[in-house]
C-alpha cells in the first residue's frame, strides 16, 4: 500500500496563528486516481491542498509527494518538485498582462530551453486538449469564467505533471462549464497517467467523477471510502452534507439566546 | 497589449531624451565643458585675510577666468591664510605678479584677481607668490571711517 | 485610572511594535530578497524595459508639463523677488539652481510616486490578490525574481531620467517667461546660470538626489504591493500608502542629503 502512493499526509498538525486547522491528520493517495477532498467551508481542506504542494509548512508531521518529504525540501528540491506538479486555482489566476497563448507557455518558456517553434506547437496541443486553441490569441480579461478556468488547465498541465491539485474547480461554473471541468479532469488525468486531487464541496459532481473520496470535518478526516461507500454511508454530518439537509449536526441556527425571551426583552 | 518592438522603441525614445537632459543640463547650464578636465598648474598666495572667499570661487586677470581657487589652510606659523590656485595651463605669469581678493559687485561672491608683474620669468608649479593684498572686510572699513571722522572732528576743534 | 493608561501605553506600544517596526524589518528583508533575485531582471533584460516603459514613458507627460509649469513660476515669482534688488539678470541663476539641485529631484519624485509607484502597488497586489503569485510560486518561478524586481529596477533607472527632464523642461520654461515674455537680457540669463551652477556640485548631487528618491519610491512601491491584503480594501490601503510614504520619505531624505551635500557651500 505504502509504494503505491503518490501523497502520503502523515500527523499533520497545522495552525493559522493561533487558531488550529488541521490536527493530526492522515491521508494517502493513491497512484494514478482521482481523489476528492471535501467538507464545509473551514474545515482545512484548502490548506491541506497548499500544504501538499509545499505553498505552506505543517507545524507537525510529514508530507510525502513521490517518496519526497516536500515539507522538508530545501529551495532547489522545492523548485523541481514543484515543476512535476500542477496545481488549478480557484478562479484560474491567469496572468492578466499576457495572451491565453503566452499564459500556457509560461513553463516551457521559464523551465526549458525548447525553440520556440516547439513552445508554440506544444502550447497550441494543450490548448486543443481543454478546446480552446481557437481562444490563444484571447487576453485573460476577454474570456468567460469557464474558459478562464480551462486555459488555467491547460496552463497547469504544460509541463505533463505527474500530480494535479484542483482548487475547487467547480465554483461559480454554469452546468455545461462544470461537465467540461469534469470530464477534462477525468481525461486527463487518464491520458497524463497522473494522480489528481480535487477539493471541492460541489458533491454531485464530485461523486461522479471521482475513483475515492476523503470526508474532513474541523481538521480531521471524518470518513474516506468510494463514491458507492459515501452515499450508502450513515454517519449523520455525511448524510447532511452529501444530501443538502438544512438542519443536522450542522445547526440551522446560529446560537442565540432563548427566541420568546428576545422578542419579549422590549 | 505593446508588441516587444514598440515597447523597446519607446524606452529607447525615453532613454535618449533622458540623457539629452542630463547633457543640456550639464553642458548649457552648467560650466563642464569649460574647466574641469584642463590641464592646470598650482600657484599659493598668503593673505592675511580672505574674507568671504571660498573654494571653488574664480581666479581672474584682467576680468577673464584663468583658473579657480583649489585648497584655504591656516597656516599656523606665520598665522596667515594659504591659498592654492589651480591656474589654467595655457595662462602664464611672470614671477612678480600680484594678488588680489575682489569682490564681484558691491555685495557679490568674492574672487582672486592676478594683475601680472613685469619678470621676465614665469610663475611654475608650487610658487608662491610674494605680492598679496587682502581681502577688504567691511566692519574694519567701517570702524577707520569712524576712526577718520573722530580725528578730523578732534583736528576742527 | 493609572490603570487605563497603562493599558492605552501597552496598547500603543503593541501597535507601533506590530505594525510599523515588524514591517520595517520585514521591508528591509525584501529589499534584500530583491537584490539578492536581481539576476533575471538584467540577464532578461526586456523585462526591465517593459517596466521602465510603465513607469518612465507614461510618466513623461505629467513630468514634462509639470516642469514646465514649475520652471515658468519660478520665472515669474523670481524676476519679482529680483527686480526689487536690481538683480534681475541673476534670474538664469534661480531658476536653474532651484530645479537642479532641489526642486527636479523632489517635485518629479512625489510625480513618480503617485503616478508610476501607486501604479505598481496597485499591479501587485491585485496579482496577489487574484493569486497570481501564488500560481507563479507553485509552477516554480520565484515571483520575486520575475514580477516585483524587474519593476523595482524599471522605477530605479527611470527616476534619475525623470527627474533631469524636469529640471531641463523648468529651465525652459524659466527662459520662456524671463527672457521671451518679461524681457530679462538672454545673455545674461545664460552666462551668469553657467557662472554659477557647477557640474559636480549641483548637477551630479541632483542626480545623486533622484537616484536615491527613486530607489526609495521604487521599494516602498513594491513591498505596499506586496504585503498587501489580498482584498478591494487591503490594494486600496497599499496604494494610499505608497504614495503617502513615499512623499514623506523624500521629504525626509531630501533635507537629509541637502544637509550633507550643501552644507559645505
Amino acid at each position: 500500500m505504502a509504494t503505491s502512493n503518490l501523497v502520503e499526509v502523515q500527523n499533520v498538525t497545522f495552525s493559522y496563528d493561533q487558531r488550529q486547522v488541521l490536527k493530526d491528520i492522515n491521508l494517502a493517495i493513491p497512484k494514478g486516481k482521482v481523489v476528492a477532498i471535501m467538507g464545509l467551508s473551514g474545515c482545512g481542506k484548502t490548506t491541506l491542498l497548499r500544504l501538499i504542494g509545499g505553498a505552506l509548512l505543517p507545524d507537525q508531521g510529514e508530507i510525502r509527494v513521490a517518496g519526497e518529504v516536500i515539507n522538508k525540501l530545501d529551495d532547489e528540491g522545492l523548485f523541481a518538485l514543484r515543476r512535476r506538479i500542477g496545481m488549478l486555482f480557484q478562479f484560474g489566476a491567469l496572468f492578466t498582462d499576457m495572451s491565453s497563448f503566452d499564459n500556457v507557455a509560461f513553463q516551457m518558456r521559464e523551465h526549458t530551453q525548447l525553440p520556440e517553434a516547439l513552445i508554440r506547437d506544444l502550447t497550441l496541443m494543450k490548448l486543443q486538449a481543454v478546446g480552446l486553441r481557437g481562444a490563444a490569441d484571447l487576453m485573460p480579461s476577454e474570456l468567460s469564467g469557464g474558459m478562464a478556468r480551462r486555459v488555467a488547465l491547460a496552463r497547469s498541465i504544460a509541463l505533463d505533471p505527474m500530480l494535479m491539485l484542483y482548487d475547487e474547480p467547480f465554483t461559480g461554473l454554469d452546468p455545461i462549464s462544470l461537465g467540461v471541468i469534469g470530464q477534462l479532469i477525468r481525461r486527463l488525468n487518464d491520458s497524463l497517467g497522473a494522480t489528481s486531487i480535487v477539493v471541492t464541496h460541489d458533491v454531485a459532481e464530485a461523486l461522479e467523477l471521482v475513483d475515492y473520496v476523503y470526508y474532513m470535518s474541523a481538521g480531521k478526516v471524518e470518513f474516506q471510502g468510494t463514491p458507492q461507500e459515501v452515499r450508502a454511508a450513515t454517519l449523520s454530518s455525511l448524510r447532511q452534507f452529501v444530501y443538502g439537509e438544512p438542519d443536522g449536526p450542522v445547526p440551522f441556527h446560529y446560537p442565540a439566546p432563548d427566541y420568546r425571551q428576545d422578542l419579549l426583552a422590549q | 497589449m505593446m508588441t516587444r518592438k514598440e515597447l523597446d522603441l519607446w524606452v529607447g525614445i525615453f532613454a535618449v531624451v533622458g540623457i539629452g537632459a542630463m547633457l543640456f543640463l550639464s553642458l548649457k547650464v552648467a560650466n563642464l565643458a569649460s574647466f574641469t578636465a584642463a590641464d592646470t598648474y598650482q600657484v599659493n598666495a598668503r593673505f592675511e585675510n580672505i574674507g568671504g572667499l571660498k573654494v571653488r570661487a574664480a581666479v581672474k586677470s584682467a576680468g577673464v577666468v584663468v583658473g579657480r581657487v583649489g585648497e584655504i589652510r591656516f597656516d599656523n606659523e606665520s598665522f596667515e591664510a594659504m591659498v592654492a590656485m589651480n591656474l589654467d595651463s595655457r595662462f602664464q605669469f611672470p614671477k612678480d605678479s600680484s594678488a588680489k581678493i575682489l569682490t564681484s559687485g558691491l555685495l557679490g561672491e568674492q574672487y582672486i584677481g592676478i594683475t601680472a608683474g613685469g619678470d621676465s620669468a614665469n610663475l611654475k608649479s608650487g610658487d608662491v607668490l610674494k605680492l598679496t593684498q587682502s581681502a577688504v572686510v567691511l566692519e574694519n572699513l567701517i570702524g577707520q571711517f569712524l576712526y577718520n571722522k573722530a580725528a578730523e572732528g578732534d583736528g576742527k576743534k | 485610572m493609572t490603570q487605563r493608561v497603562l493599558e492605552l501605553m501597552r496598547a500603543l506600544g503593541a501597535r507601533i511594535v506590530n505594525a510599523w517596526i515588524w514591517r520595517l524589518g520585514f521591508a528591509c528583508r525584501f529589499l534584500w530578497l530583491i537584490l539578492r533575485e536581481s539576476g533575471p531582471s538584467f540577464r532578461r533584460f526586456p523585462l526591465t524595459i517593459r517596466e521602465v516603459y510603465f513607469s518612465g514613458v507614461l510618466s513623461l507627460v505629467i513630468i514634462l508639463v509639470s516642469g514646465l509649469f514649475v520652471g515658468m513660476v519660478l520665472g515669474l515669482q523670481g524676476y519679482d523677488t529680483l527686480a526689487r534688488y536690481g538683480s534681475s539678470e541673476a534670474l538664469g541663476v534661480l531658476v536653474s539652481l532651484s530645479l537642479v539641485r532641489e526642486l527636479g529631484p523632489v517635485v518629479a519624485g512625489l510625480l513618480f510616486a503617485s503616478r508610476a509607484g501607486s501604479a505598481i502597488t496597485a499591479e501587485i497586489g491585485l496579482m496577489k490578490a487574484t493569486e497570481q503569485l501564488s500560481a507563479m510560486e507553485m509552477m516554480a518561478v520565484d515571483p520575486i525574481a520575475r514580477v516585483v524586481a524587474p519593476r523595482f529596477w524599471g522605477g530605479v533607472l527611470s527616476m534619475p531620467l525623470l527627474a533631469a527632464l524636469f529640471s531641463a523642461m523648468g529651465v525652459f520654461g524659466g527662459y520662456l517667461v524671463g527672457v521671451r515674455l518679461i524681457g530679462v537680457d538672454e545673455g545674461s540669463f545664460w552666462s551668469q546660470m553657467q557662472a554659477a551652477v557647477d557640474f559636480r556640485e549641483d548637477i551630479v548631487n541632483g542626480v545623486i538626489k533622484s537616484f536615491v528618491f527613486g530607489v526609495a519610491v521604487s521599494w516602498i512601491a513594491v513591498f505596499e504591493g506586496y504585503d498587501a491584503p489580498p482584498t478591494a480594501e487591503g490594494v486600496s490601503g497599499a496604494t494610499t500608502r505608497t504614495v503617502v510614504t513615499s512623499s514623506l520619505a523624500i521629504l525626509a531624505l531630501d533635507f537629509v542629503l541637502t544637509a550633507l551635500m550643501f552644507r559645505g557651500l
